[in-house]
């Protein structure tokens, strides 16, 4: 049964840690705009791509 | 392209490629599209040059017309003033600046995108970041190759010009950004969550699965997790309970900290003393549940701003003359006798004196009314008011803080904090709900520490624990947060949840007539003269159809069904009207002046006279209209509420307002900014309770006076006056149904106290003989909460659904 106050002791660790990421999370500004990268994440890259392949390929 | 092939098409359905209107006076076909004027011609140009016409793939005519945009150059002119800039940037080092502007065309994906692409157009700029919600672009630049004058012509040449105000550069206030309670809630739930863990072997302890190690070891866990929750999460609570107490005055906390303090305190001495579990964990759960409410209670409007004031309205710079050469300076500059000049479509930013030129001032955001005012020379022209037509000189008579409208703001009715001294219900009932806790804690105390001292004492805290008012606490804000949101679907937008106490109680409303009540889009047309064929109504019609004058507008909407006659030419004079020739005729339209009819008959209201060779055939008088649905607003405002209309405007339509509205109501003219503010005053004075609904800037001294100031907006994001309330002009016939929400949803709160009530008298019951325990606690706390919760929603619902405030129920 020892082996309980292992896992206690690592879930309050990984518990502690989430909080941890929320906060730093959350001053980063990460939450401040929930609903513009909603729509970001839609665009497509074609003609930023294209624009690079066209005048200056990376293969050079 | 230098002349584009001009064609005055009749209803041809043509929209244009860039902003999607109708091509009404001309199209411009380009690039095997078409345009509705060289300003939306020109964005796509600039983007087809960049190659980012993917602008036009992500949504259909994304762009924004750019039919009345000011090409004049130099009109960013005051973006180069060093102090301006340094008041604009947010960040600024060797190389780099960041700047945040207001962009309020953003509406659609191809803004996010192409505002996000911006470092394809022009190698300086580094990155652009959209957040949609605000409006708001934050941009990142090089600023030593491309000033911030550049970027925003850059910005403006694509058709997102940003919108700066003098308020964007006054003080710049660091955002009080309300993180903290986040954070607050953040640790009270992670500690409640592990607590809960630790204490539920607890909760069947009869199991007798655990040795009294692990007992140990989960009581001190718990008192290692329960200090944030007490040190930090609840602080809230023991600042507000504090400084109720200080006020000698008793709210909701009071109880609150008191809970909060015989928890903690008396699950140390069991833990440590008594060797006993204590009740950590249903301090977690009370602290983390009575902050999710809070939470809850405020609900945010980004686009909104409810503390504008004329500073937010007014623009940044100013073109003065000096020694004969124009030059733009910053607002703040201006000095009195200055020389200034105005533009089409420019404000006049402080009291002056019109020295040359045709003033037509479009006072919409002062009055509500729109049609542009005629001045003349010498004449005084107010701040706030906006030319229509070629540039006018003025000389300043007056600061701009100190003019007849912005003089409003010193009035010592600003000067007041934000401090509606009303007690809300929850503070009147916590006030008696603690007393009689007290009296029941110590009652217990007296009577069982004859028999037995710990027995007493344990009594007398496991009231103040089971007491601990989290479901009172919580029926107020889930309520209240619930009618904010109802409210808000209704694009009725609240400045925070006490409005909606204060609307309960209100007695009196105040309506502002123009703007208000009624509305410039619903004119009342009425013809006098020679009765007009159909070949000269259509040719009335294609002359208003090619003219943006809110009258032509007006008079255009009258002759819907008439199709316009082909002119051979047509041409809009500024400030007087319109001028067309027809198989050789000249036709006039606009005022008396202009088309030579004299001043005779000429009545109050709006004319406009028609002239064919010099010859007036009759006129047009164009009275604003009321809203639709107001008459019965003021009917079902219903019983024990007087209304009240003040009106800037001659008493011309009294008797037709009395003749719509009936006698009832209590109407005055003639009624001037500061007038109307101490009309409110007297009413708060004479003890009533009003609500103002007004729209202009000149109402805003009453807004601020009222209990609960409304203000009417057609656009909700677009500019109104400090208020409590904005309101959509289209919600505006539901206003007494909201009043009366307003009503409703105190008594669901008062309901909802008497459910909690019946959970603290059982609580109380066991409590007093001392029976309490940890399970019971754990049990009964989460248990009335959650019901509270989820009565008031269901009620809120439920009765916005049956009074028509919501589709659905849920």
């Amino acid at each position: 049964m020892e082996v309980i106050f292992l896992l206690i002791g690592i879930s309050v660790v990984m518990a502690s840690s989430f909080l941890w990421l929320f906060i730093r999370a959350m001053k980063s500004g990460q939450y401040d705009d929930t609903y513009t990268p909603s729509i970001r994440i839609l665009f497509d890259q074609k003609v930023k791509t294209k624009e690079k392949e066209v005048p200056s390929s990376k293969s050079k | 392209m230098s002349k584009s092939t001009k064609t005055i098409a009749a209803q041809l359905a043509k929209t244009c490629y860039h902003c999607g209107e109708v091509c009404a006076e001309e199209i411009i076909p380009y690039d095997e599209k078409n345009f509705c004027c060289t300003g939306c011609k020109l964005v796509y140009e600039v983007l087809l040059d960049n190659d980012l016409c993917a602008y036009y793939d992500i949504e259909t005519n994304p762009g924004g017309t750019q039919r009345n945009v000011s090409t004049r150059s130099n009109r960013f002119d005051y973006l180069s003033d060093q102090d301006t800039i340094l008041k604009l940037l947010d960040f600024q080092n060797e190389n780099e600046s960041h700047v945040t502007f207001t962009i309020p065309l953003i509406h659609c994906a191809s803004c996010i995108w192409l505002l996000e692409n911006l470092h394809q157009l022009h190698d300086c700029v580094i990155s652009g970041r959209v957040d949609f919600l605000k409006k708001s672009v934050h941009i990142k630049f090089n600023h030593q190759l491309f000033s911030l004058r550049d970027l925003v012509l850059l910005l403006s040449r694509i058709g997102y010009e940003p919108s700066i105000n003098l308020a964007d550069v006054g003080n710049k206030d660091v955002k009080p950004t309300d993180r903290k309670l986040i954070y607050k809630l953040a640790v009270a739930g992670f500690c409640f969550g592990n607590m809960m863990f630790f204490s539920l072997p607890e909760y069947f302890s009869e199991a007798e699965l655990l040795g009294d190690g692990f007992r140990g070891l989960f009581n001190y866990l718990n008192v290692g997790l329960a200090l944030p929750v007490f040190f930090y999460s609840a602080t809230d609570y023991y600042r507000s309970a504090w400084m109720a107490l200080k006020n000698r005055t008793v709210n909701m906390d009071v109880p609150i900290a008191i809970g909060i303090f015989a928890l903690f305190f008396f699950s140390l001495y069991e833990i440590f003393l008594a060797g006993q579990e204590g009740y950590l964990d249903t301090l977690g759960g009370l602290v983390f549940f009575l902050l999710i409410g809070k939470l809850y209670q405020q609900k945010t409007y980004d686009t909104l701003s409810f503390d504008r004031d004329y500073k937010a309205y007014f623009p940044v710079a100013v073109t003065r003359i000096k020694q004969g050469a124009e030059e733009v300076i910053p607002l703040t500059k201006l000095q009195v006798g200055d020389i200034i000049r105005v533009r089409h479509e420019e404000l006049v930013p402080s009291d002056s004196i019109l020295l040359e030129g045709d003033a037509a001032i479009d006072y919409s955001f002062v009055t509500g009314e729109e049609v542009p005012v005629v001045k003349k020379q010498g004449e005084l022209v107010y701040a706030g008011g906006r030319q229509k037509g070629n540039p006018i000189t003025l000389t300043v008579q007056k600061s701009p803080s100190q003019g007849y409208l912005t003089d409003l703001w010193n009035n010592e009715a600003f000067e007041k904090k934000e401090d509606k001294s009303l007690e809300s219900l929850a503070t009147r009932i916590s006030g008696k709900f603690t007393v009689t806790v007290l009296l029941i804690a110590l009652g217990a105390l007296v009577y069982w520490s004859y028999t037995d001292v710990a027995l007493g004492v344990r009594a007398f805290t496991s009231v103040l624990i089971i007491t601990c008012p989290c479901a009172l606490a919580m029926s107020t804000p889930f309520t209240l947060g619930n009618t904010l949101r109802i409210f808000g679907r209704g694009k009725f937008y609240l400045k925070n949840t006490q409005v909606i106490e204060r609307m309960a109680r209100v007695d009196t409303v105040v309506f502002d007539k123009t703007g208000t009540l009624t509305d410039p889009a619903m004119a009342s047309i009425s013809y006098q003269g020679e009765i007009l064929t159909q070949q000269t109504k259509g040719i009335v019609k294609s002359l208003v159809n090619n003219s943006t004058h809110p009258l032509s507008n007006r008079i255009n909407s009258w002759l819907e069904s008439v199709s316009p006659e082909t002119l051979e030419s047509m041409e809009e004079i500024r400030g007087k009207g319109l001028v067309g020739y027809y198989k050789g005729q000249e036709i006039r339209l606009g005022s008396a002046e202009y088309t030579s009819s004299g001043t005779d008959g000429v009545v109050a209201g709006n004319q406009v006279f028609i002239a064919v060779e010099g010859e007036v055939l009759g006129c047009f008088s164009i009275q604003s209209g009321l809203r639709p649905g107001i008459s019965r607003v003021v009917e079902n405002m219903g019983q024990g509420r007087e209304v009240h209309f003040l009106s800037g405007d001659h008493d011309h339509e009294r008797d037709h307002l009395r003749g719509v509205f009936g006698s009832e109501v209590i109407m005055n003219f003639n009624q001037s900014p500061v007038q109307k503010l101490e009309y409110l005053k007297k009413l708060r004075q004479a003890g009533n309770q009003s609500v103002m609904v007004g729209d202009g800037l000149n109402d805003a001294g009453a807004l601020r006076e009222s209990q609960v100031g409304i203000a009417l907006t057609t656009h909700a994001s677009n500019f109104s006056p400090a208020s409590d309330a904005i309101m959509d002009a289209t919600a505006l016939p539901s206003l007494p149904a909201y009043l009366d929400f307003a009503k409703t949803s105190r008594n669901i709160i008062k309901a909802s106290f008497g459910l909690s009530f019946t959970y603290n008298a059982v609580g109380v019951f066991f409590a007093v003989q001392g029976l309490v325990s940890p399970l019971f606690c754990a049990i009964l706390m989460p248990l009335s909460s959650i019901s509270v919760v989820v009565f008031t929603t269901i009620a809120t619902n439920y009765v916005a659904y049956t009074s028509g405030l919501k589709k659905k129920i849920m």
